[in-house]
C-alpha cells in the first residue's frame, strides 16, 4: 500500500511525498491529492520522491497530469529527491527533458 | 518443418519467376510507342510483383506459436467494451459475455453514446459504465481512440482487453491468452476475427482466414503481430509508456513551435507601432528579449517546464502591468470627458455624444497595446505544459488516423515492445450484412492505413527492425491495388476496342514467362493458405478499386490539404434498404460493361480480318479473368444478408427463451 503524505510549507508550497510504489494503482491517489493542494489554494507543488521506490509509465502520466492542473491554475508541479529507479524511468521516457528534478523538497521553488 | 520449406521453396520460385517476367517486360517488350498504355501497364505489372515479393518475405518464417504458458495468478484485468451508437441489446450481449469471462477482471462499458439507459444497465448488472470526462468538452474527441484513452485514465488494471460492441467473448479469453505475458516485453497479443453471421460462400467476403492466419502468423515471425482493435489484450505500462514518451516529444515540438510564432507575432507588431508608442515598445522588445532567453535555455538543455514557466510568468507580468497603465490612462481619459461635459453645461445630450467620441479613442489608443499583449499572451497559453488543444496531456492510443490501431501498434514496436498473434478463435462477432455499410467499413479500414503511410511513414519511422518496416509497409501496399485494377482492366479493352497492345508481341517468349509466373503466385496461396478461402480475398482486392483509390484520395486531402475525411462510424445493424444497392457500385458495372463492349468489339474486329487470333484470344481470355472478378460484386449487390443465425434476432429469441 502506497501513502501519500501530503502538508504545506510555511511559503504556501504544498509537499507531496508517496512512500512506496507510484505505479497504476495508486496513480489516481496522487491526482488526488494535487487536485486537494490546488482547492485549498496551494497549486505550487513539490512531489517528494525521496521514498518512492518504484514509478512506473501510470505515475509518471500522473505527474504530467498534474503538471497540467498546477499551471492551469497559476502554480506548478515539481519533482524532488528521486531515487535511482525513478530516475532511470524520466531518463527512458524522456521525460527529463521536460520536467528537472531538484535536489531538495526545501528548495524546489527557488529561482535558479 | 516440411511445410515451411515448401513455402520457402515456392516464394523464391515466385521471386525468380516474376523477376524473370518483370524485368523482360521492362526491358524487351514495353511497346514505347503506344506508352500511354503500356507504361501504366508494366507499372501495374511491377506493383504486383512487390505485392508478391512482400507476401513472400511476410510468410517466410511462418510463426505457429505453441500453447502459452497458463495465466499468471492475481493479475488485474480491465475489460473494454467500445460502444457509440449500436443497438442496446447488440452492447449488453457482449458486456455479460464479457463479464462472464472466467479470469477475475472488472467490466467496462466505454460509451461514447452517453445513453442514461445503458448506464441504468451497467449498474443493475455490475458493470462499469464510463462516458468521456469534463475535459473532451469542445476539444476534439478522436473516435474510438479518445474513448479508450479516455478510460484508460479512469481505470487501473494491468491488462486490457478490448472488445468492439458486437465482439463477444468466449469464457476462456484471458485463460488462454494472458500466459503470453510472461514476457515482461509483451505489450499486445491478438486474436483473430471471426464472423458468425456470415454464409459460407462470404458473399461480402468479410472473413479474412487469411489474414488471421498465414498472414498475421507471418509479421508475428518478425515481431509485428498487428493490433486489429478488437480481440486483443494490451499491457497497461506499454500504453502508458507509449502515451508518456509521445507526450515528451510533443511537448517539446510544441514548445518551440509556440517560440518561433511569438517572434513572427511580435515583428508584425512591431511593424505596426505607432512612433510615439514608446510603452508598447519597450514591452514588445521585453518579450522578444524573453523568447531570444527562451530558446537559448531550451538550445542549453534546460528543463522545458522549468523554461516555460519562467517565460509565461514574465509575460504575464508584463501584461499585467501593460492593462492597469491602460486603466489608468483610461480613467484620466473619462476625466477629461467629465470636465469637458460640465463645460459644456447641459448634460445629457452632449454626454452621449462625448461617450461615443470617448469610445473611439479608447479604440484607436488603448485596444492596440493590449491586443498585441492578448495575442501574444494567447501563444503564451500554448506554451501551457499540458497541450491545451487535446482533453488530455497522454494519448496513448494513435489519435493520427482513424485506424487507431495500426498506428499504435506500430508505435508500441519502435518503443522495442513486442506482440503476439494467438491463432484461435475466442471472440465471435457480427460483419455487416449489406453492401453499403461493407463499402464504407473497408473505407474507414483503407483511409485509415493510408493516414498512416502519409502521417508516419513506417519506412523512416525510427525504432523499427527492417522487417517489421517491410510488414507494415506491405500492408500499405496493397491498398495500391485500386489503381493497378483499373489498368488491368482498361488494357485488355483498350486492345479489343482500338488495337493497340501495351506488349510488343505476344509472341511465345512473352507466354512463356507471364504463365508460370501467374501460376506459381497461385500455387503459393495454396500452400500458404492450406485449403482456406483465399479466393474472395483477391477478388475484393481488385474489385473495390473505387474505394481503395477514393481512400488515397480522401487521405491525401486530409493529411496534406487539412480537408475532412468525410469519417462515418461503421453501422452495425442492416439499414432497410429497398432493392439491390447497384448505385454503390457504379464504376464498377461502368467497368463490367466497358469489358462486355470490348469483348464483342474484338470479336467482330477478329471477323473482319482487323485482329489476331492470339492478340483477340489473349485479351479476351483477360476480360473473362476481370468479369469473374468483378462478377462478386453481383452477388453482393444482392445480397440480403444472412438470416439463419442472423444476430438481432437471435438475441431477441435468446432473451424470450430466458
Amino acid at each position: 500500500m502506497t501513502e501519500f503524505h501530503v502538508h504545506q510549507t510555511d511559503r504556501g508550497i504544498g509537499v507531496i511525498a508517496p512512500e512506496g510504489r507510484l505505479n497504476m494503482v495508486s496513480a489516481k491517489q496522487l491526482t488526488e491529492a494535487v487536485a486537494g493542494l490546488i482547492d485549498a489554494g496551494a497549486p505550487r507543488i513539490v512531489v517528494d520522491l525521496s521514498g518512492t521506490e518504484f514509478m512506473d509509465s501510470s505515475g509518471l502520466g500522473a505527474l504530467i497530469a498534474g503538471l497540467k492542473s498546477t499551471r492551469q491554475a497559476g502554480g506548478d508541479l515539481r519533482l524532488a529527491q528521486p531515487t535511482e529507479q525513478v530516475r532511470t524511468v524520466l531518463s527512458l521516457t524522456n521525460l527529463d527533458r521536460v520536467l528537472r528534478a531538484r535536489d531538495t523538497v526545501e528548495g524546489a521553488f527557488d529561482v535558479v | 518443418m516440411p511445410r515451411l520449406w515448401v513455402v520457402r521453396i515456392v516464394v523464391v520460385l515466385t521471386v525468380l519467376l516474376g523477376l524473370n517476367y518483370v524485368v523482360w517486360r521492362w526491358l524487351f517488350s514495353v511497346n514505347w510507342d503506344a506508352w500511354w498504355i503500356a507504361v501504366p501497364l508494366v507499372l501495374a505489372e511491377t506493383y504486383a510483383l512487390i505485392d508478391s515479393l512482400l507476401f513472400g518475405v511476410t510468410v517466410w518464417r511462418l510463426k505457429q506459436r505453441p500453447s502459452p504458458p497458463p495465466p499468471p495468478t492475481g493479475a488485474t484485468v480491465d475489460i473494454f467494451i467500445t460502444t457509440y451508437n449500436e443497438p442496446i441489446d447488440l452492447v449488453q450481449r457482449t458486456a455479460l459475455a464479457a463479464k462472464d469471462i472466467t479470469y477475475p477482471h472488472e467490466t467496462w462499458l466505454l460509451d461514447d453514446g452517453n445513453r442514461a439507459e445503458l448506464g441504468e444497465w451497467a449498474a443493475e448488472n455490475g458493470i462499469g459504465w464510463i462516458r468521456r470526462s469534463n475535459a473532451w468538452h469542445n476539444r476534439p474527441r478522436h473516435a474510438k481512440a479518445g474513448n479508450i484513452n479516455n478510460a484508460l485514465m479512469a481505470t487501473e488494471g494491468e491488462f486490457i482487453l478490448i472488445l468492439d460492441a458486437d465482439q463477444v467473448p468466449q469464457p476462456n479469453v484471458l485463460d488462454r491468452t494472458l500466459g503470453y505475458f510472461e514476457d515482461e516485453r509483451m505489450a499486445l497479443v491478438q486474436t483473430p476475427q471471426v464472423f458468425i453471421n456470415v454464409p459460407d460462400d462470404d458473399p461480402l467476403g468479410s472473413q479474412a482466414p487469411l489474414f488471421y492466419g498465414p498472414i498475421q502468423q507471418g509479421k508475428d515471425s518478425w515481431n509485428a503481430a498487428f493490433f486489429c482493435g478488437s480481440n486483443a489484450i494490451i499491457r497497461r505500462e506499454a500504453l502508458m509508456h507509449l502515451g508518456v514518451s509521445r507526450y515528451a516529444g510533443e511537448v517539446e515540438i510544441g514548445v518551440h513551435k509556440a517560440l518561433k510564432t511569438s517572434r513572427g507575432v511580435l515583428e508584425q507588431a512591431r511593424r505596426e507601432l505607432g512612433p510615439d508608442d514608446n510603452r508598447l515598445r519597450a514591452a514588445l522588445d521585453q518579450v522578444g528579449y524573453d523568447i531570444r532567453r527562451a530558446r537559448n535555455e531550451l538550445r542549453r538543455g534546460v528543463a522545458i517546464a522549468d523554461v516555460t514557466y519562467r517565460f509565461q510568468q514574465r509575460v504575464d507580468a508584463l501584461a499585467r502591468e501593460m492593462a492597469s497603465h491602460d486603466v489608468v490612462a483610461l480613467r484620466a481619459d473619462l476625466a477629461v470627458i467629465a470636465e469637458l461635459a460640465e463645460q459644456l453645461g447641459d448634460d445629457d445630450m452632449s454626454l452621449a455624444k462625448l461617450d461615443e467620441a470617448d469610445l473611439d479613442a479608447v479604440v484607436h489608443r488603448d485596444w492596440s497595446p493590449l491586443g498585441a499583449l492578448q495575442t501574444v499572451s494567447t501563444l503564451v497559453g500554448s506554451l501551457d505544459m499540458g497541450r491545451v488543444e487535446e482533453a488530455q496531456p497522454i494519448m496513448p492510443l494513435a489519435t493520427i488516423s482513424v485506424t487507431e490501431d495500426m498506428a499504435t501498434c506500430m508505435r508500441l514496436h519502435a518503443l522495442g515492445w513486442r506482440s503476439a498473434y494467438h491463432h484461435e478463435t475466442l471472440v465471435h462477432g457480427l460483419a455487416p450484412e449489406d453492401l453499403g455499410t461493407m463499402l464504407i467499413q473497408r473505407l474507414r479500414w483503407a483511409q485509415g492505413t493510408v493516414q498512416v503511410m502519409f502521417r508516419e511513414n513506417p519506412l523512416v519511422l525510427k525504432g523499427l527492425s527492417i522487417p517489421q518496416r517491410l510488414m507494415y509497409w506491405a500492408t500499405m501496399w496493397s491498398y495500391l491495388s485500386g489503381f493497378a485494377a483499373v489498368v488491368f482492366v482498361a488494357a485488355p479493352a483498350i486492345y479489343l476496342m482500338i488495337g493497340v497492345l501495351p506488349v510488343q508481341a505476344l509472341g511465345s517468349d512473352f507466354f512463356v514467362r507471364l504463365i508460370p509466373f501467374l501460376l506459381v503466385n497461385q500455387v503459393l496461396f495454396f500452400v500458404v493458405g492450406r485449403g482456406v478461402k483465399t479466393w474472395r480475398g483477391q477478388q475484393y482486392s481488385l474489385a473495390l478499386f473505387p474505394v481503395w483509390i477514393k481512400s488515397f484520395r480522401t487521405a491525401f486531402g486530409n493529411v496534406f490539404l487539412g480537408r475532412e475525411l468525410d469519417f462515418s462510424v461503421t453501422p452495425k445493424v442492416r439499414p432497410t434498404t429497398t432493392g439491390p444497392q447497384w448505385q454503390l457500385i457504379k464504376p464498377q458495372l461502368i467497368a463490367m460493361g466497358l469489358l462486355v463492349t470490348a469483348a464483342i468489339v474484338g470479336a467482330v474486329r477478329l471477323a473482319v480480318g482487323q485482329a489476331t487470333w492470339l492478340g483477340t484470344g489473349a485479351n479476351l481470355v483477360w476480360v473473362v479473368f476481370d468479369l469473374v472478378i468483378f462478377s462478386v460484386l453481383i452477388r453482393a449487390a444482392l445480397y440480403r444478408g444472412h438470416d439463419v443465425p442472423s444476430e438481432t434476432d437471435t438475441i431477441t429469441d435468446e432473451r424470450q427463451l430466458r
